[in-house]
């Protein structure tokens, strides 16, 4: 093993240009999961938050009687889905509004805000789709005038999401292709060039996995380095973002870890594909 | 140790490079391997190493048979064998002894039991002075020494070696031929596939002839075959004895009148 290791050492000494480029592709793949992972979470973090705060707001029409709106209350209430309702009168509205806008208080005159039901949802409950159909099931009641559940915004951080992931997964896999192919031809090389070692080495009776193994551990190290390259920049990505536009959250050191065992991963995996091939035509 | 029975090789274009060949060569034994270039000789040293397989027939060598031989068997026999050729095949970017090391480092060869090995083997083939001279620095005759103490260094059965004199003066030659003699009153069995005839008739040695891929002499084996050349037919490392006095007479006391045309093909099957 330590002979093995000796050799998949000779190999970057070998071909230093390919072995960077190498090793640089898999940390651009790595680096491409790695910044749309991190928006991901980020993003994640971000819907967190604003799932917590997720309410119906149900206007209620006027002259509405009150004994009407008790009853919805009860029912309501009593939706598996829902964790609280609560009425704001038309007073309360008004309070409330020129609380939040102080300098624009005179705007607002009394009975210029409707009263309203605000109705909170329970964990679990606060994604797009279920909060559009809760609010479809109260929109059913006559005396609602009008609802509103903050769905676009809510709908396009989903989105978002999804994109970001999308886009990670997408061109962090195409990076990795081109990693293996690039791999791929470095062991070609590898190969081409300890052919008459490897002419001796089974002539005397080495096993394939034996000569196998410099090769397999050379991708293994190219990614291990590529892993870590990628830590790297989203690293400075990271801090340039948290400096410049906005303090964001970043990987736990399972995450890291995990990333960088996967470049590992990508390097065997190049390595191995194409070894066997390449063993062959000796 | 080494039999072929009934052996063809067809390469994929061509007609057969092997033609229904038999004979068989025992521990301890030296072979020339003779004929014209393309006669087969090569061909046939390549099959004893696993290089080739053969069409049809079976190829035993050292209780492994051809008929049944995944990629781990080979390397396994492969240990046993020492392989010599005419472009001597060294590692040009490493030293006489490195050459040598390295076919024990490849086998998973204790560190320690290393160094000794090859200063025993660069001892016994004349060059423990330059053994830490390049392959370019050594010339020919001291290159195939080299390669002939890599061959050796992991105690072979037989030494294979196809046309090791091929690319040597005479001067060299006559030194390189003389070490295998060396070598085989040790008791290792020597296999010499050659052209160079003056050699071979200066030399009382069992030899095969091929012509076109048929044996058409054998000289007959020096000893008959014990009971214990060929295993069953279960494949396997076999297990070997010691070599009790069954080394090759040296030349001075071989019969002046031993029969050096006995007929051909078929000679060579042992009772
Ligand atoms: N790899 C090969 N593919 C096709 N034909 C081959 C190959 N090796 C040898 N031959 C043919 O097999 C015959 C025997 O070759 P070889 O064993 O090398 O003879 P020798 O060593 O006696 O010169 C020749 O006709 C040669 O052309
Ligand atoms: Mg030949």
């Amino acid at each position: 093993m330590n002979l093995a290791v000796r050799e998949a050492l000779r190999a970057f000494q070998r071909a230093p240009m390919l072995s960077a480029l190498s090793v640089t592709t898999i940390a651009f793949s790595l680096f491409a999961f790695g910044l749309f992972g991190l928006v991901a979470l980020n993003l994640r973090n971000a819907l967190q938050q604003v799932e917590e705060r997720v309410e119906v707001r149900a206007f209620i029409a006027e002259g509405t009687l009150p004994e009407a709106v008790a009853a919805a209350i009860g029912d309501i209430a009593a939706f598996p889905e829902v964790q609280r309702v609560e009425m704001v009168s038309e007073v309360q509205a008004l309070d409330r509004a020129r609380r939040e806008l102080g300098e624009f208080e005179d705007v607002f005159e009394a009975g210029i805000l409707p009263a309203s039901l605000e109705i909170r949802i329970k964990d679990g409950f606060r994604d797009p789709e279920s909060v559009k159909a809760i609010a479809k099931r109260i929109e059913n009641y006559d005396f609602i005038d009008d609802i509103r559940y903050g769905e676009e915004w809510v709908e396009k951080l989903y989105r978002l999401r999804t994109i970001a992931s999308a886009a990670g997964v997408s061109l962090g896999i195409v990076f990795a292709l081109v990693a293996v192919i690039i791999i791929g031809s470095t062991i070609r090389m590898a190969v081409l060039a300890r052919s008459r070692e490897i002419r001796i080495m089974r002539l005397v009776g080495a096993t394939n996995g034996f000569i196998r193994a410099p090769f397999l551990i050379e991708g293994f190290l190219k990614g291990l380095l590529g892993g870590v390259l990628a830590l790297l920049l989203t690293w400075v990505t990271y801090q340039f973002v948290g400096q410049y536009v906005v303090q964001a959250t970043y990987f736990g050191g399972g995450m890291a870890v995990l990333g960088v065992l996967v470049g590992a991963l990508i390097g065997l995996l190049g390595s191995a594909i194409s070894v066997g091939r390449h063993l062959r035509r000796v | 140790m080494i039999r072929f029975t009934h052996v063809t090789k067809r390469y994929p274009k061509g007609g057969p490079a092997i033609d229904d060949v038999s004979f068989h060569v025992n521990r301890g034994e030296f072979v020339f391997l003779t004929g014209p270039s393309g006669a087969g000789k090569s061909t046939i040293l390549k099959m004893v190493y696993v290089e080739e397989r053969p069409s049809a027939g079976e190829v035993k060598v050292a209780g492994f048979s051809s008929a049944a031989m995944g990629a781990g068997t080979v390397s396994k026999l492969r240990r046993r064998l020492g392989v010599v050729f005419q472009d001597f095949r060294l590692l040009e970017d490493r030293t006489a002894e490195q050459n040598v090391a390295f076919a024990l480092e490849v086998i998973g060869t204790p560190e320690s039991a290393v160094a000794p090995k090859v200063a025993r083997v660069l001892t016994q083939v004349g060059l423990a002075g330059k053994s830490t001279a390049f392959p370019h620095e050594l010339s020919g005759g001291e290159q195939q020494r080299v390669a002939i103490a890599r061959a050796l260094v992991n105690d072979p059965l037989v030494l294979l070696a196809d046309e090791p004199t091929g690319n040597l003066d005479e001067r060299a030659t006559r030194g390189v031929f003389q070490l295998l003699r060396e070598i085989n009153a040790t008791g290792t069995a020597v296999m010499m596939a050659t052209h160079d005839l003056s050699l071979v008739k200066a030399h009382r040695y069992r030899t095969l002839e091929m012509h076109r891929g048929k044996l058409v002499f054998d000289s007959g084996a020096e000893f008959p075959a014990s009971a214990d050349e060929f295993d069953t037919a279960v494949p396997g490392p076999a297990p070997e004895p010691a070599l009790q006095g069954r080394l090759p007479l040296a030349d001075a006391e071989r019969p002046a009148d031993a029969p050096d045309a006995a007929p051909a093909d078929g000679a060579a099957e042992a009772p």
